[in-house]
C-alpha cells in the first residue's frame, strides 16, 4: 500500500504486486462456482447486445442519451470507483492500519460528493458539456482543455492497463488462473459491451455489478462478526492479541505523525485528503463525473451524488470490517493466529506459506464461503474489475472523441462519424490497456510511478475548475498557466522527495511523515499554487464579458427553475441527512 | 428511462439474482438434506440456504416488478 490515497479514489493498483509472489492458489472453484461466473458473463453480454440499438447518436453513445434516473446515475457513480483491487487493497490496509483506512471512504469522499451534487453539478449540467475538459474549454479555452484531455486520456488508459494486469495477478494467486486468460476474457467482455451499447451499457452493467459486489461480499463481514463474537468480541480479541495498538479509532491517534501507523496528521487528513485529493477526484475526474452528466434532469444530476454518498459511507462494511476481522479470525492450520505481512517479506521468503496484507479479503472469502458462495465472491471481484475498466474506457472514448479528435483532427464531421470514432476508441482503449498491462508485467516498478503520475493531475485540475466556476474574473490565461504550473509543481515536489528523501520534512511538514502524508500535502501544495497562479495571472489579463459566462460561473448563471417537490424528495434534504450520518460515523468511531 | 419501452436495469438485476438464488439455495438445500457440509468455518449456519433464499426472493421481486411490458 504505497500510495493509497489515490487508490480509494478510483483507479487502484495495490493488491496485485503484493500477492503476485505467492506460489500456491488460495482456492479451487467447483462446477457450481464456474457456473455462477459463466452466468455473470452471459448477463453482461446480454445487456450490451440488448442496448446496442440505443447507442446510435453521439448523445446516446457518449452520454447515454442523458436519460438516467438519479438512482441509476448515483449507483453507477459509486460503482465506477469500486474496483476489485480497491476492495482487496483497502481490506489489506484495514488489516494493517485498522479503521484509519475508513478515512478514504468517509472524509475522503462524502464532503466532496455532496459538494459536487449540491454546488458544482448545476454548472456542469447547465453548460451541457460532454466532459470535464469540455467544461474547461468553455470556460478557459482550448489550451486548458487540451492539457486536461491529453493527460486524462493518457493516464486513464494506462491505469486501466495497470489495473488489468493487477487483476490478472490476483486471479492467478487466488485461483491459479493463467494471466493471459484472465486479461483476454475480461477485457474482451468489457470492450464488447461498451462498444455495443456505449455509456448506457457501461452504466447498466455498473449498477448490476454494484449489486453483485454487495451480494458477493456482504456475507463475509456478517459471518466474520458471528465468528468473532460480535463487536464486543472483536474489540476484546484485538485488545488481547494486539496490546497497545489502536485499530478501532479514526481520529484519536492523528495528533502527531508518529502516533499512528499510517504516519499521517489530522491536518493532512482534513485538508490534503478531505479537500485537495478528494474534491479533486470526485468533482473533476471525468471517470465519475461522466456518470452524473448522463442524468435525465438537473434534479437527478444533483441527487445522484447524494444517493451515491450513502452507499459510499456503507462500503467500509464490506471492505474495512473484513480487514479488521481478519486480525482476529484468521488462523494457521496449526491453530495459531495468522499474521499477514508486507509484500517485501512475502517476496523475500518464497515458499514459506506467507500471505500479504492484501490477501486478507480472499482469505476471508475462502474461510466462510463454500461452493456457489465462493463463486459469487469471485464474481464480485471480477465484476468490480470490469466496472472499473468499463468506466475507464467509456470515459476515454468520450474525451478522445470530443476533446482531442473533434477539435484537433476532424472538426465538422457527421454525428455518425463521431459515434464510429467512439466505438473504435473503446476497442482501441482496451487494446492499449492490454499493451500497458504487458508492459507493466515486464517492468513492475512502473506501477509505483503510474500511481504517482495519476495523482499529479487531480489537485491542479480542481484548482483550475474551482477558480473558473466560482470567480468571474478568472481569465483564459490565468486558467491555463495555473493548471500548467500547478501540475509542474506537483511533479517537482514528487521528484524532490524521490531523489532527496530528507525533503519530506518540507513537503509533508514532518520528517516522520510517510508516503500517504506526502501525497496529501503534495496535493495541497499543487492546489494552492494553481489557485495563486490563476489569481495573479487573471489580475493582469483581460477577463471575459460576464454575458459569456452564463451557465459556466457562479453569479453569472441563471439556473433553470425546477418544479417544487415535497421536502423528502429534495436533494438538499437528503444531503443534510448524509451530513448527519457522516458526522455520526466519525463521532461513533472517534 | 423506466417510462420508455426499454427494459429497466432492475429487471436484469432481478433475473441475475433469481438465477443465483436458485443455484445457491438449491445447493444449500442439498447440503442440508444430505449433511455433506462444505469444509468452511460456520458451515453449521447453512449460509447458502438463507443467503440463496434472500437472493431468490429479491430477484423474483425485481423480475416481476420490472418485467418488460408491465
Amino acid at each position: 500500500m504505497l500510495t493509497a490515497p489515490v487508490l480509494s479514489l478510483g483507479n487502484s493498483l495495490p493488491a496485485a504486486t503484493a500477492v503476485a509472489l505467492t506460489t500456491t492458489s488460495l482456492a479451487r472453484l467447483g462446477g457450481l462456482d464456474i457456473a455462477v461466473i459463466v452466468v455473470y458473463f452471459a448477463m453482461v453480454m446480454w445487456i450490451g447486445y440488448y442496448l446496442k440499438s440505443r447507442a446510435n447518436t453521439s448523445e446516446e453513445f457518449f452520454m447515454a442519451g442523458r436519460e438516467m434516473t438519479a438512482w441509476i446515475a448515483g449507483l453507477s457513480f459509486v460503482s465506477a470507483n469500486l474496483g476489485s483491487l480497491e476492495l482487496m487493497g483497502w481490506a489489506g490496509s484495514a488489516y494493517q492500519y485498522g479503521i484509519l483506512a475508513a478515512h478514504w471512504y468517509w472524509i475522503g469522499a462524502i464532503p466532496a460528493m455532496l459538494f459536487l451534487g449540491i454546488v458544482m453539478m448545476p454548472f456542469y449540467y447547465v453548460s451541457k458539456t460532454h466532459s470535464v475538459p469540455g467544461y474547461l474549454k468553455l470556460r478557459f479555452g482550448q489550451g486548458s482543455s487540451t492539457v486536461a484531455a491529453v493527460s486524462f486520456a493518457f493516464m486513464t488508459i494506462l491505469m486501466s492497463g495497470v489495473n488489468m494486469f493487477s487483476m490478472a495477478l490476483v486471479m492467478k494467486v487466488v485461483l491459479g488462473w493463467n494471466i493471459t486468460f484472465s486479461i483476454v476474457v475480461s477485457s474482451l467482455a468489457v470492450a464488447a459491451y461498451v462498444a455495443l451499447g456505449g455509456l448506457r451499457s457501461a452504466i447498466f452493467n455498473e449498477v448490476l455489478q454494484f449489486v453483485l459486489i454487495w451480494g458477493g461480499a456482504l456475507l463475509v463481514p456478517i459471518l466474520g462478526m458471528i465468528d468473532a463474537g460480535g463487536w464486543t468480541g472483536l474489540k476484546n480479541r484485538i485488545l488481547t492479541n494486539f496490546q497497545g495498538q489502536d485499530y478501532l479509532h479514526l481520529w484519536r491517534g492523528l495528533g502527531h505523525f508518529h502516533d499512528n501507523p499510517m504516519g499521517v496528521h489530522w491536518t493532512g487528513i482534513i485538508f490534503g485528503l478531505g479537500f485537495a485529493i478528494s474534491f479533486g477526484y470526485w468533482t473533476t475526474d471525468f471517470l465519475v463525473v461522466q456518470r452524473v452528466l448522463a442524468a435525465n434532469s438537473l434534479r437527478s444530476a444533483r441527487m445522484a451524488p447524494v444517493i451515491g454518498s450513502f452507499f459510499k459511507m456503507a462500503v467500509p462494511f464490506i471492505v474495512i470490517l473484513p480487514g479488521i476481522l481478519g486480525l482476529v479470525v484468521l488462523h494457521n492450520p496449526d491453530g495459531s493466529l495468522m499474521h499477514l505481512v508486507g509484500e517485501n517479506i512475502v517476496s523475500a521468503h518464497p515458499g514459506a506459506g506467507l500471505h500479504s496484507y492484501n490477501e486478507v479479503l480472499p482469505l476471508m472469502l475462502v474461510r466462510y464461503c463454500g461452493p456457489g458462495l465462493l463463486g459469487l465472491g469471485i464474481t464480485a471481484l471480477i465484476a468490480g474489475f470490469m466496472s472499473g475498466m468499463a468506466g475507464n474506457v467509456s470515459a476515454f472514448a468520450a474525451v478522445w472523441t470530443y476533446d482531442i479528435y473533434q477539435p484537433m483532427l476532424r472538426r465538422n464531421a457527421r454525428d455518425e462519424h463521431y459515434v464510429a470514432v467512439g466505438r473504435w476508441a473503446t476497442v482501441l482503449g482496451v487494446v492499449i490497456s492490454i499493451g500497458a498491462a504487458y508492459l507493466v508485467m515486464n517492468a513492475q516498478g512502473i506501477m509505483d510511478y503510474v500511481q504517482a503520475l495519476f495523482s499529479f493531475f487531480i489537485a491542479p485540475l480542481l484548482g483550475a475548475i474551482l477558480m473558473g466556476m466560482f470567480w468571474k474574473r478568472a481569465t483564459r490565461e490565468g486558467g491555463f498557466w495555473g493548471l500548467l504550473i500547478g501540475t509542474v509543481t506537483s511533479v517537482s515536489l514528487w521528484a524532490w522527495v524521490h531523489f532527496d528523501p530528507s525533503a519530506l520534512r518540507y513537503v509533508a511538514l514532518s520528517p516522520d511523515a510517510k508516503d500517504m502524508a506526502e501525497n496529501m500535502y503534495r496535493a495541497l501544495w499543487s492546489l494552492s499554487i494553481t489557485v495563486i497562479i490563476t489569481f495573479v495571472v487573471s489580475l493582469f489579463t483581460r477577463p471575459r464579458n460576464v454575458d459569456e459566462l452564463n451557465g459556466l460561473v457562479y453569479g453569472a448563471t441563471a439556473l433553470p427553475a425546477e418544479d417544487p417537490v415535497a421536502f423528502y424528495k429534495s436533494e438538499l434534504f437528503w444531503a443534510a441527512i448524509a451530513v448527519v450520518v457522516f458526522v455520526a460515523l466519525n463521532v461513533m468511531f472517534w | 428511462m423506466e417510462g420508455s419501452r426499454e427494459i429497466p436495469i432492475w429487471f436484469f438485476i432481478g433475473v441475475l439474482l433469481s438465477i443465483y438464488g436458485v443455484m445457491i439455495f438449491g445447493y444449500g438445500l442439498w447440503e442440508l438434506i444430505t449433511g455433506h457440509l462444505a469444509h468452511v468455518v460456520l458451515a453449521r449456519l447453512h449460509a447458502p440456504v438463507w443467503w440463496g433464499a434472500i437472493m431468490l426472493v429479491l430477484g423474483l421481486f425485481y423480475t416481476l416488478r420490472f418485467r418488460p411490458g408491465r
